[in-house]
């Protein structure tokens, strides 16, 4: 079980990391996706399900669109 | 400030900031050792006090439910500021679609994300009423399903098209659900003053645990949340959608 705790907490902080040094933009809102899902497997085997499930339904789902949405919103009116 | 000053700025911040995240660090409890009373003790009170077996609930919606009829207000003070800010500058028609290139038609959808989102939809949506009305009993509860229910209604919008989706989820009925979730969560706080107990004190029949029927307050709590949760979800995701329709010419401003 620590074994996993452990696997989990490095790959939470690589996906961080690489969230954060990507560039692109519709990329990064993907990847912050992702990083979303390791956050919510990491909390399900901290056994705090409450929890896992709002990262899981915001962080991993609603955020992520909003933020597509939004740089897609961005990229038309600098189109005009 | 020059480059260089800005290297050595950045640099001397970051050097004091991790020593003060080492020194706090250090503090903290061991890993996976709880030092506090509090968690220990609802964990052994919520489920005989209030008969509910999610302790968690019964923190957010009824030792601790001021706190989260505040953090509900948040979320409806975030959409209504959000809500005010979009509208009004651009078109309501909903004839031309969002996510639209300039000057270029919008692509088809391919029949796979059209099925996929009719099959995944229903399922959702039957997911997130059960995630509201079980809160009291498993983990999940009023944010957690509202929050899958707004998410659901996009699914709604990738199986059929943006005037389908506008026309079966209008934002009045959006906006009408966010309301009446908060204004239920406010009554039931003040439906206990008129039986004599606090503000939103538990008095409701607790009922047997473990039974869909328990916990008094909490599930109509939890239910009023979802109703607010989804709500401003669904509002939300319209308005963000809506802003990135190409606007017609002569289009009603809204």
């Amino acid at each position: 079980m620590f074994a996993l705790q452990l696997t989990l907490f490095a790959l939470v902080a690589l996906g961080g990391t690489v969230t954060v040094l990507t560039r692109n933009l519709r990329r990064q809102a993907l990847l912050f996706s992702l990083y979303g899902m390791l956050l919510t497997i990491l909390f399900v085997v901290l056994q705090s399900p409450d929890v896992a499930l709002s990262e899981l339904t915001v962080g991993a789902a609603a955020l992520p669109l909003m933020l597509l949405v939004a740089i897609n919103s961005a990229d038309h009116s600098e189109k005009k | 400030m020059s480059a260089l000053g800005r290297t050595i700025m950045i640099w001397i911040s970051a050097v004091g900031i991790a020593i003060l995240l080492a020194r706090g660090i250090s503090g903290l409890p061991g890993f996976g050792n709880y030092p506090g009373p509090y968690g220990d003790m609802i964990n052994h009170l919520a489920p005989y006090e209030r008969q509910v077996t999610n302790a968690v609930s019964a923190v957010n919606f009824d030792y601790r439910a001021l706190d989260t009829l505040g953090e509900e207000f948040m979320l409806f003070a975030a959409v209504s500021g959000l809500v005010l800010l979009l509208r009004g500058k651009r078109g309501e028609a909903i004839s031309a679609p969002p996510l639209a290139e300039r000057d270029r038609p919008p692509k088809p959808r391919s029949a796979a994300v059209h099925w996929m989102s009719f099959g995944f939809a229903g399922a959702l949506i039957l997911f997130g009423f059960y995630m509201v009305l079980h809160g009291h009993l498993t983990p999940g509860g009023g944010f957690q399903g509202g929050a899958i229910l707004g998410t659901a209604t996009l699914l709604v919008y990738l199986a059929t098209d943006y005037s389908v989706y506008r026309k079966s989820l209008p934002k009045t009925a959006d906006e009408f659900i966010e309301s009446a979730g908060a204004a239920i969560y406010v009554l039931v706080g003040l439906a206990a003053l008129l039986q004599g107990g606090a503000f939103l004190q538990n008095v409701l029949s607790l009922g047997q645990r473990g039974q869909f029927f328990s916990g008094g307050a909490i599930p109509v709590i939890n239910f009023a949340v979802g109703l607010e949760v989804a709500g401003g979800f669904a509002l939300l995701f319209a308005e963000f959608l809506e802003e990135t329709r190409e606007e017609k010419p002569g289009e009603k401003k809204g």
